[in-house]
């Protein structure tokens, strides 16, 4: 087990790094470099020289990437050129309040994916399977963010039933309250949408692909009730199920991007959106890397959980 | 967005070992059959029916898409001589939604080909190639998969600027790594079979083993999953366009349309679900006909 660990998190660093220069690329693919904004149209050249220097823009690229990726390490991520406040002091509480969402979206689509997918895998009604197996379909292709503009047509603009947008009175995630609960329901259905089509449709692929193989037929000829047969489908199911929980879970954090901006929600996705829009490109990078980072990690945690259901997997 | 995982396994099962004359018989099975499914068809025509009228943008749309009116803003639907009502700023909605399926359908559809012909070479390359050429290609690939698809998008767009050209830029790498890596395994896994040996033995060249035999196996799961993304890649590029990363206004373009008429919800709801819908009708057709292809594909000669 420790040596599989290693092998996974050895695989995990040159990952890591790459990720490190492509997010460090973000800065050079703009055109028209940042520090021309920062100093405004009628800076001389010295000050603008100045600021380049003092950015450290001055050096070459190689240079630049190494500086910059010391400077990540001691968990420093540079300066938002808008706000003059660092990178990190605005990306976390933007993130914990993504993680509020995420974590809401997740339970959700967890709890009606798989009873979805059981639902249409069990079932001996055929319509009730072509009926949750379309609904899945609708629920992959259709644009959630669109979806969130409904939820709002409907739930606040008609019935008046819950908040449009925002996340309430909390102004960060320490004094969030459950009487501000109602805030969050709209952007988590809206978010929980894709993962939960996905979920399905994986959960009913793989028990059906599973309840295929042979052991299964073993099993009932022992005796074994439905209940302990379907016990044993479900765990080899599991590592499959498993694996694109973990992907969709990662993903979300890109739909987040959208759903945050429907419902002007403070998280990661809409200080992106403002980075973009200020051409702040430190702030972007840092939110990028942050995200994507977490991103990397929860793949490995997935693939650290799987042993646990497929031993096999270890010996490859 | 939401692509399932490409497992190894489900990729060897697509590859076949048949000759040339087998195979035109296989593509002819595919056809009918794909023919005969009637959702497929269905999809086809409704995508048909869009595309034609994008194409025809002048001939189809009744009036002027970019023609505004102050006192003629926001009509309901079924409004007489506005089928569809108008926008905010008056222009007929209807024109608005058939143009726009130009830049809509340009951004969902060109990115996939894009990626399909790079990702295709790619992994083909790396996969015959092996070796050292692999691991560089793949490890690239590699970090890449290390960033949520709508993310990467967003970041690069956002890095490079807004604009048509920049978002088909950020789409094509966002779908590129994918296709690679199943156009790499599938040519891996093909490399060392006996017929490719013989044909090596027989003097074949590099070029000529490629064009022969590995692109006839690698071309049926690259198509299925290309088709599979171009759904994903409509959605994603009108998220763009949401976002205020596509084209400028007063362009018609669906996400653009979507974003500029969501302030307009409380006043005219309907009409401010319209682009949405034919965001969805696109993805949902696509999705579908792509479904319809992996059965059709599943034939055997």
């Amino acid at each position: 087990m420790l040596g599989y660990v290693f092998r996974r998190a050895a695989a995990v660093v040159p990952i890591l790094l790459g990720v490190s220069v492509v997010c460090f690329s973000f800065i050079h693919l703009a055109p028209g470099d940042a520090i021309s904004a920062l100093a405004g149209d009628n800076a001389s050249k010295e000050v603008i020289a100045q600021l380049r220097q003092s950015y450290g823009y001055d050096q070459s690229l190689p240079i630049q990437y190494v500086r910059w990726l010391g400077m990540i390490l001691s968990g420093n991520l540079g300066t938002s050129i808008m706000t003059g406040r660092s990178v990190v002091s605005e990306v976390i509480p933007a993130a914990l309040h993504t993680a509020i969402l995420a974590v809401a979206a997740i339970a959700l689509s967890l709890a009606v994916g798989i009873a979805m997918g059981a639902l249409a895998a069990s079932t001996r009604r055929v319509w009730l399977d072509r009926l949750l197996t379309g609904i899945a379909i609708l629920g992959v292709s259709v644009p959630h963010y669109w979806v969130g503009i409904v939820l709002v047509a409907v739930f606040s603009v008609e019935l008046g039933l819950l908040p449009a947008m925002g996340m309430g009175p909390a102004v960060s995630i320490y004094d969030f309250s459950w009487h501000d609960a109602k805030f969050i329901v709209l952007p988590a259905i809206t978010l929980a949408l894709i993962p939960t089509a996905i979920i399905a449709r994986t959960v009913r692929a793989t028990l059906i692909d599973v309840r295929k193989d042979e052991f299964v037929q073993t099993l009932y000829s022992f005796g074994l009730s439905r209940r302990r047969v379907a016990a044993h489908i479900a765990r080899n199911a599991a590592p499959a199920v498993l694996a694109v929980i973990g992907l969709q879970i990662a993903q979300l954090l890109g739909g987040s991007i959208l759903v945050e901006t429907v419902f002007a929600w403070p998280g990661t996705g809409y200080l992106l959106n403002t980075a973009i829009a200020t051409r702040d490109m430190p702030l972007l990078q840092g939110t990028i890397l942050i995200l994507a980072t977490f991103f990397v990690l929860m793949n490995f945690l997935v693939d650290l959980i799987q042993p646990f259901f497929d031993p096999r997997i270890m010996r490859h | 967005m939401s692509d399932l995982p490409v497992t190894p396994a489900l990729v060897t099962s697509e590859i076949s070992q048949t000759t040339a004359k087998d195979r035109r018989g296989y593509w002819r099975a595919v056809r009918r059959k794909f023919g005969r499914d009637p959702i497929a068809v269905t999809c086809a025509l409704i995508l048909v029916v869009i595309a034609l009228a994008a194409i025809f943008a002048p001939y189809a749309a009744p009036a002027d898409p970019y023609k505004t009116s102050v006192i003629r803003r926001l009509l309901p639907i079924l409004s007489p001589g506005y089928i569809l009502g108008t926008d905010e700023l008056g222009r007929d909605m209807l024109s608005r939604l058939i143009y726009g399926g130009r830049v809509s359908l340009l951004m969902g559809i060109l990115p996939v080909v894009i990626a399909t012909l790079i990702g295709g070479l790619l992994g083909v390359i790396a996969g015959f190639a092996g070796g050292r050429i692999n691991m560089v290609v793949m490890r690239i690939v590699e970090v890449f998969f290390a960033f949520p698809s709508v993310l990467l998008a967003v970041a690069m767009t956002g890095a490079l600027g807004a604009g048509l050209m920049n978002c088909l830029v950020a789409l094509s790498i966002v779908f590129t790594p994918a296709i690679t890596r199943i156009a790499e395994s599938t040519t891996t896994q093909i490399r060392n079979q006996g017929y490719i040996e013989a044909a090596r033995a027989t003097g074949a060249s590099a070029i000529r083993i490629i064009l022969g035999h590995v692109l006839s196996n690698v071309a049926g799961p690259i198509l299925t999953y290309a088709s599979s993304q171009v759904s994903v890649s409509v959605v994603i590029a009108s998220g763009l366009s949401f976002l205020g990363l596509g084209v400028a206004p007063p362009t018609a373009d669906w996400g653009l349309m979507l974003s500029t008429l969501r302030q307009s919800l409380f006043v005219a709801p309907g009409n401010a679900l319209l682009p949405g819908v034919m965001i969805l009708i696109t993805s949902v057709s696509f999705n579908l006909l792509s479904d319809s292809l992996r059965t059709a594909l599943d034939v055997k000669p």
